[in-house]
């Protein structure tokens, strides 16, 4: 076109960089708040569409942070799970408890309760079963003990909490003693409820990525039936020189709009769960000295459901979109 | 302005819609392209708003050889093409003030500068008083000059029509002709599809004639 020059071509030198990302800044306003209006005029799609995304979000992120509050709560039991010490047999109940006296000095122990050889005895004859066994024998066959409460607060060298063994230092401390004979920890549960907490972060893992997988279909579904509805108003603008980009962008605002709404649906579900949950976790965790609460309103979680929501709205209207223009191109 | 240098198009279901054409229009020129339903007319102005892409030789348009155009620059090359459709093509659920201002709205313009020119477009064409009017509120006459006023309002050097006088009533017929006359006389180039044979032999512009896809005729210039 040689004759007529083109007025935009024209003027586009004297406008400033300022002026153009202005001029850009509103056109991506512009969509943006027209999609969302587009949104608030079909109410009852709209609902429905965010909270299918909503429930989807918050599955796994609820099974995500009910093992978070198992962990929590394990951490506390990890610190208040105690060390038996038994003795050798020939150390007797007066050097026990000298013993006992001596070992609950040390900074890293709390409490230390020792059961004589007599009580071992009692104790063994109401919880075994085999009590005229025991009253058979001769003698006492069985050492004292010592119970020892480890402190609760954190442990040196400890590791992170939730770790089991983390105060291994104690017991290999105490297992040292010349009149003992061992030390262990009663933690062996403790490792398979651990291992319970780490299948279901496993499987809070690949919830999350088989229900985002389905948020990204219900939005790309969703985009490809709005395109649907809007075929002639592509075809047209397309006819007239708009770019992909350009066709592309009420779109993409529409799948961020309802991934952002689905976000957030699935944070107030959170927020429900954690008030139905809270007292009775918050009561349980106290009861082992932690003062853990659960999370699910914390603003973090909810930044990363509307961020995730967000992408995956995006994502799925891309695809959409990108798949219609690639079958309609001219 | 505009050239075909041997051009054939063939639809992708085989059938050749046109065959050999070549012709010459200068810039600022008005041209009628006539013939039977099917010959080809809407083809040939398809192929010069790149629409459609010739199966076979060159049309080159403002010095631009299409066939050479990547996809990509496809969308800014239209924007320098106006176009309108026999079956008008409006956005049914627009104002009319919407529907002519989606070229500038496509290409980028202001705010204000979109009003100032769809009024001007409107203006032109007659329909000022009408632009909060959807189109189904409007006659068939007065929805083609929508469409018109939809494809000069970016001011474009070409202006393609498509049976623009499709189902208008004789008078109706002369004032949208006498239309684009005023659009070639601010240096517009202007070609219209059209089988109103009587209508544009009043017009007394130059008239190609395509039969089967062929280019039988050409009152401006003898055929070789
Ligand atoms: N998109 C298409 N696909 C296949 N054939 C087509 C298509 N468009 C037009 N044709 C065929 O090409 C021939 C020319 O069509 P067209 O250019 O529309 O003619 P006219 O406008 O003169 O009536 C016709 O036989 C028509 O059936
Ligand atoms: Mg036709």
């Amino acid at each position: 076109m040689t004759r007529r020059a083109r007025p935009a071509r024209a003027r586009a030198p004297a406008r400033g960089l300022l002026e153009h990302f202005s001029a850009w800044l509103t056109r991506h306003a512009q969509v943006a708040v027209s999609s969302l209006g587009q949104l608030t005029r079909t109410p009852g799609a709209t609902s429905m569409t965010t909270l299918l995304i909503g429930i989807a979000l918050a599955l796994p992120a609820s099974l995500h942070v009910s093992v978070e509050s198992v962990r929590a709560v394990m951490a506390a039991w990890d610190r208040s799970t105690q060390v038996s010490v038994f003795l050798k047999t020939e150390v007797d109940d007066r050097k026990a408890a000298a013993l006992g006296e001596a070992v609950s000095r040390w900074p890293e122990v709390d409490a230390v309760h020792v059961l004589t050889r007599a009580e071992a005895l009692a104790e063994y004859r109401t919880f075994s079963g085999m009590g005229e066994l025991v009253d058979s024998l001769d003698a006492n066959p069985l050492p004292a003990v010592l119970l020892v409460q480890p402190h609760p607060g954190p442990t040196p060298g400890s590791g992170s909490p939730g770790t089991p063994g983390a105060p291994g230092a104690l017991v290999d401390r105490l297992a040292a003693l010349p009149e003992a004979d061992g030390a262990q920890f009663d933690l062996e549960w403790v490792r398979r409820l651990q291992a319970i907490a780490g299948l279901g972060e496993r499987t809070a893992t690949v919830l999350a990525g088989a229900l985002g997988l389905a948020v990204l279909l219900v939005i790309a579904n969703t985009t490809r039936m709005t395109i649907q509805g809007r075929r002639d108003e592509i075809e047209i603008s397309k006819l007239f020189g708009a770019t992909d980009a350009f066709v592309r962008r009420p779109f993409l605002y529409t799948g961020l709009w309802y991934g952002v709404l689905g976000g957030i649906a699935a944070w107030l579900c959170l927020g429900a769960v954690g008030l139905a949950l809270g007292g009775p976790v918050a009561r349980l965790a106290a009861l082992y000295g932690s003062d853990f609460r659960l999370q699910g309103m914390g603003a973090g979680v909810g930044a990363a459901l509307v961020l995730g929501g967000g992408l995956l709205g995006l994502l799925g209207a891309w695809l959409a979109v990108s798949r219609y223009l690639r079958a309609v191109k001219p | 302005m505009i050239t075909f240098d041997d051009v054939s198009k063939s639809y992708p279901n085989g059938h050749q819609a046109l065959s050999h054409v070549s012709l010459h229009v200068d810039a600022g020129e008005m041209i009628f392209v006539t013939g039977h339903s099917g010959a080809g007319k809407s083809t040939l102005l398809r192929l010069v708003g790149l629409i459609e892409r010739s199966t076979q030789g060159q049309v080159i348009v403002g010095g631009q050889n299409l066939g050479k155009l990547s996809p990509r620059r496809v969308p800014y090359y239209r924007r320098r093409v106006g176009i309108t459709f026999q079956d008008h093509r409006l956005l049914t659920d627009r104002t009319v003030f919407d529907n002519v201002a989606l070229p500038l709205v496509i290409a980028g313009y202001s705010h204000r500068e979109t009003g100032r020119r769809v009024r001007a477009a409107l203006d032109h064409v007659g329909l000022l008083g009408k632009e909060r009017h959807l189109p189904e509120s409007l006659s068939g006459g007065e929805q083609q000059r929508v469409g018109i006023a939809r494809a000069v309002v970016n001011r474009p050097a070409v202006l393609l029509a498509d049976e623009p006088t499709g189902n208008l009533d004789p008078e109706l017929s002369r004032e949208v002709m006498r239309l684009f006359v005023r659009f070639q006389q601010v240096g517009v180039t202007v070609l219209i599809a059209s089988h109103h044979l009587d209508l544009i032999r009043q017009m007394g512009k130059r008239i190609l004639s395509l039969q089967s896809g062929r280019l039988a005729t050409d009152s401006g210039q003898p055929l070789p």
